[in-house]
Parts: structure tokens; C-alpha cells; sequence
């Protein structure tokens, strides 16, 4: 389902001197169906990196990015949008939303998106935010006015509203009490067990044991730090 | 998919100044553009040249007609385009002075151009120009009176009124939330988007306000001298700039 053969990733600083950062190379991988793996590797060694270049947000410099079949790396914009809203979620670490959205709206949008009927993305909408322990008299309240981990909570419910077949994870786990952690590791299985391949990032050591089936460590893919 | 509008290879001189220059892209429906650029970059001059505003010196710009497909505007006859600008197109300017009649009640404003593509039932179009106003969250006791009196925010919420009314599909937008404060700009981002959204429009949004584009537009331009030096998906433009003057753009936002 998600596929990386050979991704190279660099920055050019045209602003500092045309400097040159390679951050990324032979990154290569492999997520079938119903898979999960962990990115492992110390804090900048390009965990959110590789992750990035996944969902399109940074553009690889060389290699295939594939994701349902179509190259990311060299997509056109409309197809990486569709691709998006269709088949590649992504749940990011902060919560962006427009200003006095209602969080039920901010949660159900991605299903809306997809051309789901506007009641039954309501529900469903519910029925996450429920789950994630989000006080029902917050739902008509815009979440950006909501603590870091209600933030946090809103983020996942978005994130896990649509089926999406191919799933990125970023920390999904991070700053959650037990009661919540358990649930959006419940949601990581269910989606699992539904078939969505998944990519995390997961520093909780007993989350990562328990939803991944393989680990792979980024720093391998490090210019200059060959493991 | 045939894309709404194909933009191929448009000029504009100004004397031997550069307006805009070489500017190709596809609009398909439902997608929304932004267009960056510092002032006097071209940007509005390009958006100008899509409208109809100005003639293009060279370059087309193909719009896909409900009734003959696709046509190139820039040779289209006058009448063809008027019509086309005042149902499928619509245009929003900075200043909402510029695309309202300040001399017309808030409901005329509106009906006006339901007049305009021939309705003649006062009582339906009453009832549209009310809708409308609430829509844009306007009261509907306003109906009456003249934008002279209203808000700079609320002008510019009558202004999309007057311009959605006749559901067109492609909209243009001259910096729409400038010049308003930000808890306005919030209200209209969010109003917008909606709109957007549950009509399907497509829309080309002039701004020179990285963070607009960030949660109105899926792909973006940025424009610098009359010329596109980057386009591509909002957020990888924004997260990952390849080009040095964008860089310098997205590096010189001030944190809030």
C-alpha cells in the first residue's frame, strides 16, 4: 500500500549561502495492508521527515514515493489532494483549523469531503469525539480555544473519521492519560484490522511494541551516519 | 476531467514594464488557488487579465462554458463575456466600494444581479437577497439599507452575497480579507470556505497573507516580477519552498 524505494531528501538554503542540508537517503520501505510500522531513530534523525515526504508536504529529491499505486514524489497537486481526501490520512501532531469552526464540524469534515451524507458524518463524528472523552458541551465550541491535549483528541477523532487504506501517524500517543491512550490504541487496531496500512511514529515503547509489526530506524537512511 | 479553466501563456506590458509574463496553469472544479507575490509582482494584474478586466497581449484563457465547452475568453465577443461575468463568474475586489452600488440598499445590491440574468419576480428576489444575507450573516433587518452605513466587514459580506447569488462556478478574489481585522478576517475565512465548499466553486485568491492561502487554497503561485518562480500544493510550497524568493517569503512571516 505505501512503498518508498530509494528517496533522497535535501534542503537548499538559497537565503544562507546556498548551503546544501542532505537529510535523506536510500530511504526505502514497505507497509502492506493491515500493517503497521514504527520510525524509530533519535530526535532528528528525519522521522517527521520521512513522513512529510510520504504525504507530499516535502518534495523528495530523487526516488519513488508510492502510496495506493501513485508516485508522490512526482504527482500533480490535484492528485495528491485527491489522493488525500480518498485514501492518505494523516494525523499530525498540532491541530490547524480555521477560526469558530465547531469541533463536531472540524471532526466529521474529512467524511464530508469524501461525499458522506452530512447526518451520518455528524454521527460518526459523535461517536469519535465520545470515545476520545471530549465533554459533548464542548462539541459546539471552535477547538482552538480547547487545552493541548483536548487539541490533541480533536486532531485523532479527525484523523480516524474517514477509513483511510493507508495511514501516517505522528506521535499519536504523546501527553494522553492511560484511559485516552487506550482508546486511540484500540482506534490503530481496528484500523489494522479493517486492512489500512499504517507508518507511526511512536516514542511510548509499549504502544509501539503492542500496534507495530516491524520497526524501522530512520537513521539508517542518515547521509554520512551509515549504520 | 476537463479542467474549469486553462490559463495558457498569458503577457501584459505596461509600456516596456512587465506586467505578468509566460503565466500557464489548470483550474479544475472545486479546486481553489492562491496566488502570492509581493506588491507589484503581477499578481493582481494577472487576476485582472483572467476576469476580463484587461486584454492579455498574448495568451489565452479557457473557460469551460456550460453551453459550448470550452472557449477562450480573451477572443470571446463582449456581450458573451458580460454574461459570463455576471452568471458563472464572479469577482470580489479589496475594496468592497469597488464591486457594490453604494447608493443601493443591501437587498438591491443583491438582486441586481438576479436581475441581471433575467428574474423579474420582485417577491422572489426579496426573498433570495434575504437568504443571502443570512448566509453571510447579515441581519436581514439590514435589507433595506444602504452599504454606505455598513461595516467595512459587513461590506465585504454583502460583496460575496451579491457575487455567489446566481451560483457561479469560479470566483475571483482581490484580496478579500485585507484591510479587515482579524477577528472579521476569521469570520470571512470561515464563511468562505463553507461557501466553497457546499457550492463546489472553484476560486483564484490574490493575497499577499501566507496564512489566507494556508486555509483557503490547495495549490498556490507565487509570483515575483511578473513571473511564477514556484507553484504547487499550499502546503508543500509553504513547508517546503525550493525557490529563493519564497523562501524569503515564508522566513520573513512574523510569528504569533
Amino acid at each position: 500500500m505505501i512503498e518508498l524505494k530509494d528517496v533522497s531528501k535535501s534542503f537548499t538554503l538559497h537565503n544562507q549561502g546556498s548551503a546544501v542540508i542532505p537529510v535523506m537517503e536510500g530511504a526505502s520501505l514497505k507497509v502492506a495492508p493491515g500493517e503497521c510500522v514504527a520510525l524509530t531513530g533519535a530526535s532528528g534523525a528525519g522521522k517527521s521527515t520521512l513522513m512529510r515526504v510520504i504525504y507530499g508536504n516535502y518534495l523528495a529529491a530523487s526516488g519513488q514515493v508510492l502510496v495506493g499505486g501513485l508516485d508522490v514524489a512526482r504527482a500533480e497537486p490535484r492528485e495528491i489532494l485527491a489522493l488525500r481526501r480518498e485514501t492518505l490520512g494523516y494525523v499530525s501532531q498540532f491541530l490547524r483549523v480555521v477560526p469558530r469552526v465547531p469541533t463536531l464540524e472540524v471532526v466529521a469534515e474529512p467524511l464530508l469531503a469524501v461525499g458522506c451524507a452530512r447526518q451520518a458524518a455528524l454521527d460518526k463524528a459523535a461517536d469519535l469525539l465520545a470515545r476520545l472523552n471530549i465533554p459533548e458541551r464542548l462539541w459546539s465550541l471552535s477547538p482552538t480555544t480547547f487545552s493541548g491535549g483536548e487539541q490533541q483528541r480533536v486532531n485523532i477523532a479527525r484523523g480516524f473519521a474517514h477509513d483511510y487504506p493507508a495511514m501516517l501517524l505522528d506521535e499519536p500517543t504523546a501527553s494522553l492519560d492511560a484511559q485516552n491512550r487506550e482508546t486511540v490504541l484500540s482506534l490503530i487496531e481496528e484500523a489494522k484490522a479493517r486492512g489500512a496500512a499504517i507508518v507511526g511514529i511512536f516514542h511510548d515503547i509499549e504502544a509501539r511494541n503492542r500496534v507495530c509489526d516491524c520497526e524501522i530506524d530512520v537513521s539508517e537512511f542518515t547521509p554520512g551516519m551509515v549504520a | 476531467m476537463t479542467p474549469l479553466l486553462q490559463v495558457k501563456g498569458i503577457e501584459k506590458h505596461y509600456g516596456a514594464r512587465i506586467g505578468c509574463s509566460d503565466v500557464s496553469f489548470d483550474l479544475y472544479p472545486g479546486e481553489v488557488m492562491g496566488i502570492v507575490g509581493e506588491s507589484g509582482s503581477g499578481k493582481s494584474t494577472l487576476l485582472n487579465c483572467l476576469a476580463g478586466h484587461l486584454e492579455p497581449d498574448a495568451g489565452q484563457v479557457i473557460f469551460d462554458t456550460r453551453a459550448d465547452g470550452p472557449a477562450d475568453t480573451v477572443t470571446m465577443s463582449e456581450p458573451e463575456r458580460r454574461m459570463l461575468s455576471r452568471t458563472d463568474w464572479a469577482f470580489v475586489h479589496q475594496h468592497a466600494r469597488d464591486g457594490l452600488r453604494m447608493s443601493v440598499s443591501a437587498g438591491g445590491n443583491i438582486g441586481e444581479r438576479l436581475m441581471a440574468v433575467g428574474d423579474r419576480h420582485y417577491g422572489t428576489i426579496r426573498d433570495r437577497a434575504i437568504d443571502w444575507l443570512g448566509r453571510v450573516e447579515i441581519d436581514e433587518t439590514r435589507v433595506d439599507d444602504r452599504p454606505s452605513v455598513f461595516s467595512g466587514g459587513m461590506q465585504q459580506r454583502l460583496q460575496i452575497a451579491r457575487n455567489l447569488v446566481t451560483g457561479p462556478r469560479l470566483v475571483f478574489m482581490d484580496e478579500p480579507t485585507g484591510g479587515l481585522d482579524v477577528s472579521v478576517q476569521a469570520r470571512l475565512l470561515d464563511l468562505l470556505r463553507g461557501l466553497v465548499r457546499e457550492m463546489g466553486l472553484s476560486a483564484v485568491i490574490v493575497t499577499h497573507d501566507l496564512a489566507v492561502v494556508r486555509l483557503l487554497a490547495d495549490r498556490l503561485m507565487v509570483m515575483k516580477d511578473g513571473r511564477v518562480v514556484e507553484a504547487g500544493l499550499t502546503d508543500q510550497v509553504l513547508d517546503d519552498p525550493q525557490h529563493a524568493y519564497t523562501q524569503l517569503l515564508v522566513s520573513s512571516v512574523l510569528q504569533v
